[in-house]
Parts: C-alpha cells; sequence; structure tokens
C-alpha cells in the first residue's frame, strides 16, 4: 500500500514539476492550476506515504533521518501551496517543488534508521518537533524565493530579460513572499522552541536545559528577527536583505547539520 | 515627382549619433528653408524621434543625384563628420522611400514593432511641415497615405490591437520591480508627447499618485489637470524624488538633469527604497552612474530593445498582414502618382496633337483648292472630333482604372516615346 502512495506522490509532484515549468514558460494560467491542484494531490498522497511508513516502522515520522526529512518535504509543500494561494503567485512553483521532490524520494527510497525512541514523547514534543520542521521549511522557502530575487534583481540590473522573467513574479512580491514565509518561521519556531523547552521540563529525572542546540536556535530566531525588520523598511531592503536571509539559512542547514550530527545530546534530525 | 529619403535610426546609428543629428521644431524648419533656398529639395518634411531622423524630400531634379547633397547638408547642419554619419545614413528612392515611410508608420521599423507612438510623431511632423508650407502636393499625398497605413494596421492587425510603445514597455517593466502599481506613485519630468503617453499608461495601470514637473509650468498644469496629477515646480529635487517609485524622464536638455548626486542624496532621505528611472530623453537625461546606486533601476531607450525584442517574437506572426497593407497602399500611392503623371502626359499630348494637327490640315488643304469653306470647316472638326476621341477615351480610362495606371509602371518611358525634351510637361 506504502509503494501506491509514494508512486502517487512522486507522480503527482513530478507532474506539478512538469506543469510548474510549462506555465513558467508559456505563462498558460491552465497550466499553473493543473499544478497547483497536483501539488495539491502530492501532499494528500505525501501524507498517507507518510503515515504508511510511520505505521510500518511503529514509531513517528521524525523518528529518523529520512522520516524527518520526508516530513520537512511535506511541510515545505503545504507552506508553499499556502503561500501561492495566498498571495496568488504560481511562478515559484517550479523552483520550489524539485526541493520538494528531491527530500521525499531521498527519504522514501533510503532504508529506515533503526534508532531508540526519543526520551521525549507525547502532544507537546509532538507539536515541538513539527513546529520546528515547519520553521525550517518555511526558511528554506524564503531562501529559495530570496535566491530568484536575487536572480530577477541581477537580471533586471542588467538589462538582460529573457522570457523567463516576464513570467516571475515581480521583485516586490517576492520579497513579501519571503517575508510571509520568514514570518511562518519565526511564529513556528518560536512556539516549537517553548515547546520544546516544556518537554523537557516534563522529562523525569534531572534535565540540562543547556545544549548549543538551544543557542542556535536563539541565534536563527534573531537573525531571522533582523532580517524581518530589515527587510521592511530600512537601506537594507531588497538584494542586502536577501542576501542576510540567504546566510540565515545557511546556519539554519547548519542547526540542521553539524549541530544536530555532533554537538546536540538532545536533538537528532530537527 | 521623385521622392527621396535620406535618414538613420536605431538600427543604422547608435544612441550617440542619433542624438547628434535629430531636429528640434525649430531646427527642421530651418533645415526645410536651407534645402529649398539651396535648391536641394522643392518639398521637405523632416521626421525626427528618439529612434530616428529622416529627410523626405521632392528633388528638383532626379532623386539619386539630390541625395549625396542631401547627406553632406545633414552632415553640415549638424556639424557631424561625414565619416561618423555616413556610415550610419541610409537612401531611399521613390517606390523604396514610399514603402519605408509607409511601414515606418504601421510600426513595421520601430524598435518596438508596432508601437504606437510613431503614428502620432509622424501625424505632428506633417502638420508641423504643412504649417509651415514646407510639403507640396507630393509630401502631402505621401504622408496622408502614411497616416491612412498607420490607422489600418492598428485597427485590422493585432500589431495595433495590444500596444506595446516605449511607455508602455517602461510601464511593464516597473512592474516587475513594484507589482501593481495601483499602491505607487510617479514622476513625469517633461510635459511632452511622450510623457503624456506615459502618463496616460500609468493611469491605466491604476497609479496612485501621479506629479508633473516640467519647465514650462503651464504645460506641467495642463498634463497635471488632464490626469489629475500634482505639478511640483522645477528643481525641486528634494521634495519631488522623495515619494515617487517611478521616475519618467523626457526633457529636450543638453546635460542630464538628474545628476548621480541628486540622486544619491534622494536615495538616502528615501532610505533605498526601490526606484524605477525610465529615461526616454534624447540626450539621455539620467547620468548613465545612477545605474550603479543601490535599489535604482534605470532603463535608457536602448535598454528598452530587451523589451522589444519580447514582444517582437509575440507580433511576429502580425507582420505578414501588415505588409500586405503596405503594399496595398504602396501600390495605391505609386497608382496616383502615375495617375497624376498620366494625365500630365494625356494633357500634353493632346497639345501636341491640336498643334501638329493646324499645321497637317494647312499643308493638306493646300491641294485640295475645290473645297469650299464649309467644307474646310467640316473636315477640320471631323478631324478635331475623330483626335479628341482617340485621347479622351484613353484619357478618361486612365482617371478610372486603377488597373490599368498599376500595369502602366514606367510614366518616363512614354513621354520619351511620344513627346521630344523640350514638349514634356
Amino acid at each position: 500500500m506504502n509503494l501506491v502512495f509514494i508512486i502517487s506522490t512522486v507522480i503527482a509532484y513530478g507532474l506539478s514539476l512538469g506543469l510548474y515549468v510549462l506555465f513558467l514558460n508559456t505563462g498558460k494560467e491552465l497550466t499553473g492550476r493543473l499544478g497547483t491542484l497536483l501539488l495539491a494531490l502530492g501532499l494528500v498522497t505525501h501524507y498517507f506515504a507518510l503515515l504508511e511508513r510511520s505505521r510500518g516502522l511503529h514509531t513517528v515520522p521524525y523518528h529518523d533521518l529520512y522520516g524527518s526529512m520526508s516530513l520537512f518535504g511535506w511541510l515545505l509543500a503545504l507552506t508553499y501551496l499556502g503561500l501561492e494561494l495566498y498571495h496568488r503567485q504560481r511562478s515559484v512553483g517550479a523552483f520550489v517543488l524539485p526541493f520538494i521532490l528531491v527530500f521525499f524520494l531521498a527519504a522514501h527510497l533510503a532504508p529506515a534508521d533503526r534508532l531508540p525512541p526519543p526520551a521525549a514523547h507525547g502532544l507537546v514534543f509532538v507539536f515541538h518537533v513539527t513546529l520546528s520542521i515547519l520553521a525550517y521549511a518555511a526558511f528554506a522557502l524564503s531562501f529559495v524565493l530570496s535566491l530568484i530575487f536575487l536572480g530577477e534583481e541581477r537580471l533586471l540590473r542588467n538589462r538582460k530579460l529573457g522570457d523567463v522573467v516576464w513570467r516571475l513574479p515581480p521583485l516586490e512580491l517576492l520579497d513579501q513572499m519571503s517575508r510571509s514565509s520568514v514570518l511562518v518561521g519565526l511564529i513556528s519556531i518560536a512556539i516549537g522552541t517553548t515547546l520544546g523547552f516544556v518537554s523537557v521540563d516534563r522529562l523525569p529525572g534531572q534535565n540540562s536545559f543547556f545544549d548549543p542546540k538551544y543557542l542556535i536556535t536563539l541565534l536563527v530566531l534573531a537573525l531571522y528577527v533582523l532580517y524581518f525588520r530589515l527587510a521592511r523598511k530600512t537601506a537594507w531592503q531588497g538584494a542586502r536583505a536577501c542576501k542576510l536571509c540567504i546566510f540565515n539559512f545557511a546556519v539554519v542547514v547548519l542547526s540542521f547539520t553539524v549541530v544536530n550530527f555532533y554537538v546536540s545530546h538532545s536533538h537528532r534530525y530537527f | 515627382m521623385e521622392i527621396v529619403l535620406v535618414g538613420l535610426n536605431h538600427r543604422t546609428a547608435p544612441v550617440e549619433v542619433r542624438e547628434r543629428v535629430s531636429f528640434t521644431n525649430e531646427q527642421a524648419r530651418r533645415a526645410a528653408e536651407q534645402l529649398r533656398e539651396r535648391g536641394i529639395l522643392e518639398e521637405t518634411l523632416v521626421l525626427s524621434t528618439c529612434n530616428r531622423s529622416e529627410v523626405y524630400g521632392v528633388p528638383p531634379e532626379s532623386s539619386h543625384e539630390c541625395a549625396p547633397g542631401l547627406s553632406s547638408f545633414l552632415s553640415e547642419f549638424h556639424a557631424v563628420r561625414m565619416e561618423v554619419l555616413g556610415v550610419s545614413l541610409y537612401h531611399h528612392y521613390d517606390r523604396e522611400a514610399v514603402r519605408h515611410l509607409f511601414r515606418v508608420a504601421a510600426g513595421l521599423d520601430s524598435m518596438m514593432l508596432g508601437e504606437a507612438e510613431i503614428l502620432g510623431q509622424v501625424r505632428e511632423a506633417y502638420r508641423f511641415a504643412h504649417e509651415h508650407g514646407a510639403t507640396g502636393p507630393v509630401l502631402n499625398r505621401l504622408f496622408q497615405g502614411a497616416l491612412e497605413v498607420g490607422k489600418r494596421v492598428r485597427t485590422e492587425t493585432e500589431l495595433g490591437a495590444r500596444p506595446m510603445s516605449v511607455a508602455s514597455a517602461g510601464v511593464k517593466l516597473a512592474e516587475r520591480i513594484f507589482g501593481k502599481l495601483s499602491e505607487r506613485s510617479a514622476l513625469v519630468l517633461g510635459a511632452g508627447t511622450i510623457s503624456g503617453q506615459v502618463v496616460s499608461q500609468l493611469r491605466d495601470r491604476g497609479i496612485a499618485h501621479l506629479y508633473v514637473m516640467n519647465r514650462s509650468r503651464d504645460r506641467a498644469d495642463e498634463l497635471a489637470k488632464q490626469y489629475g496629477g500634482e505639478v511640483v515646480g522645477w528643481g525641486e529635487w528634494e521634495k519631488a524624488l522623495q515619494l515617487p517609485d517611478v521616475i519618467v524622464s523626457s526633457v529636450a536638455a543638453e546635460e542630464p538633469v538628474l545628476r548621480r548626486d541628486i540622486v544619491e542624496r534622494a536615495m538616502a532621505t528615501r532610505g533605498n527604497r526601490a526606484v524605477f528611472l525610465m529615461d526616454l530623453g534624447l540626450p539621455r537625461n539620467i547620468d548613465a552612474s545612477v545605474a550603479k546606486l543601490y535599489n535604482v533601476y534605470v532603463y535608457n531607450m536602448d535598454d528598452l530593445s530587451e523589451i522589444v525584442q519580447q514582444n517582437r517574437n509575440a507580433r511576429q506572426n502580425e507582420v505578414p498582414k501588415a505588409e500586405s497593407i503596405v503594399d496595398e497602399h504602396v501600390a495605391k500611392y505609386l497608382s496616383w502618382q502615375a495617375s497624376v503623371e498620366l494625365v500630365g502626359l494625356v494633357d500634353a499630348l493632346r497639345a501636341k496633337v491640336k498643334e501638329e494637327r493646324a499645321s497637317f490640315i494647312r499643308s493638306r488643304m493646300e491641294s485640295m483648292k475645290h473645297l469650299t469653306e464649309a467644307d474646310r470647316v467640316h473636315v477640320e472638326k471631323l478631324m478635331d472630333e475623330m483626335l479628341e476621341k482617340l485621347l479622351l477615351e484613353p484619357a478618361e480610362r486612365l482617371r478610372g482604372e486603377k488597373e490599368l495606371r498599376r500595369k502602366i509602371q514606367n510614366v518616363e518611358a512614354l513621354r520619351d516615346l511620344f513627346l521630344s525634351n523640350r514638349e514634356k510637361p
């Protein structure tokens, strides 16, 4: 059954990507709408693929690296779909879908890790993890949007407008979408981190409140607050703010990889 | 009735040369006068836009012979050396000159294929030349034809159905940066024709606030009143540049109006809020180094060619339709030209025949002394009737049958055949 969901998801995301690329090139509204529809379909089948995977392993999706990656991909798709509907802008889909597809394929084609269950559990912990991964997904989206902004801005400044530039969102909209995405990330990470502390507090026995992960999470929070502030109405708005956003995401990747794998003693893949 | 055209455009000359050879109205009037005084052209019309400077004329003699003189005149008039100018100039004669103008009016020769502004500029150039007596029957007919072509192409093909003028292309570019313009403001420097077009485009896109700045306060007031804008005093840069997101400049000025230091100060006041500058002036109104400033996007006439290419492909499909309208009108014009020339030829022929008839009758009647005076008058009358019939019928047919006129390609040859040089009209 799981294989059916995996194949359906790959087909839905793959077709959605193809349609978004076609939309970017031709500007035909119908292809864009179909792309969105297939993305929504992919989200549903992806959800069931995640559910089936968790059932098969008798654990939560974020239990291992691949499960976390799949959940990240799903939340990325969800955040993007939300942004697309909110801002009524489909042109970015062609750039976001490859990430979603890669995360999904990598997660579901690799064998699951056999790891002991985490010490913390319960609803608060579930929200802590889910919101943290949602925050990372939102930050990843703002990273992609910032890259598009810088690319488009460079083309506009160099006066080299290809066909694609006319299909991309206006710079102002990219900026707004990036800020919306960061706002989702900021709220998620703030609530997620608070819930994380609550989870630690509820754990039986003596638990250390110090973990390098906390520091880097606070740093990420501070950097994105700074971005959010600078990107709005200061001399940094525009390309400079986008560069900061890209730097911030590099810190997120650092937190997601090096800190989780080698430094933190209480975090795995989120 | 020959036509000569000498000119340059965006394809043959860079902006640096075009701006040196552009004509103001006053210069156009003076050039027409001097060309007539020097006997180079009998009728003259100067068409000078941002992308082209062209002189259309009717020479007293052969069009091919007058072209070098016209080129030298342009070089002298604008003080541009012939080595620089010569490589940029093109020459067209008669049919090709007519065809060129009709294609120009149709927007087929524009930087932006099918642009709407050129028709207005052709109309304005014609009105100005006509008012100053620089045109005559040939150029009047030619330019009326050109205006008709432009109008037809715009109404009968898609080339004109989706107006993508320089102004609208610039406005679309602004939308690439700011998205919808409904919450944006714009400042327009200059209140000329092109400024009016930009303002109209901006209003169509729902621009929230519009400011107009012009050296002549009256014209600024007029433009602002027409489009619901606000006038800003000329030179009040700090106030003027603080608010707008889009700045359009189309001012006749020798030096850049917006220098780097002015824009730099404005950007500091604005907190580096992005601004899009559209430089539609020739010579350029905005210092080139302004483009290097953070969050400042500058596009001049040449830069807009990028957009032209984008639209050109989409409009390319309509070109054959537009070209066929041009061809139709070229044939129509040439037919008119031929009819005028042919009617002139027939009139000359009738005069000659009348003269020949008189001497013919005189000599033949010498040997017919037996005829009474009444008989002689009768014979003369019969002969007149026959000759009139012979010549009147073809003349009427020439006036009435376009196809016949089209078939007679070379009136000059007919003239040579029937009339000696002395008798040519």
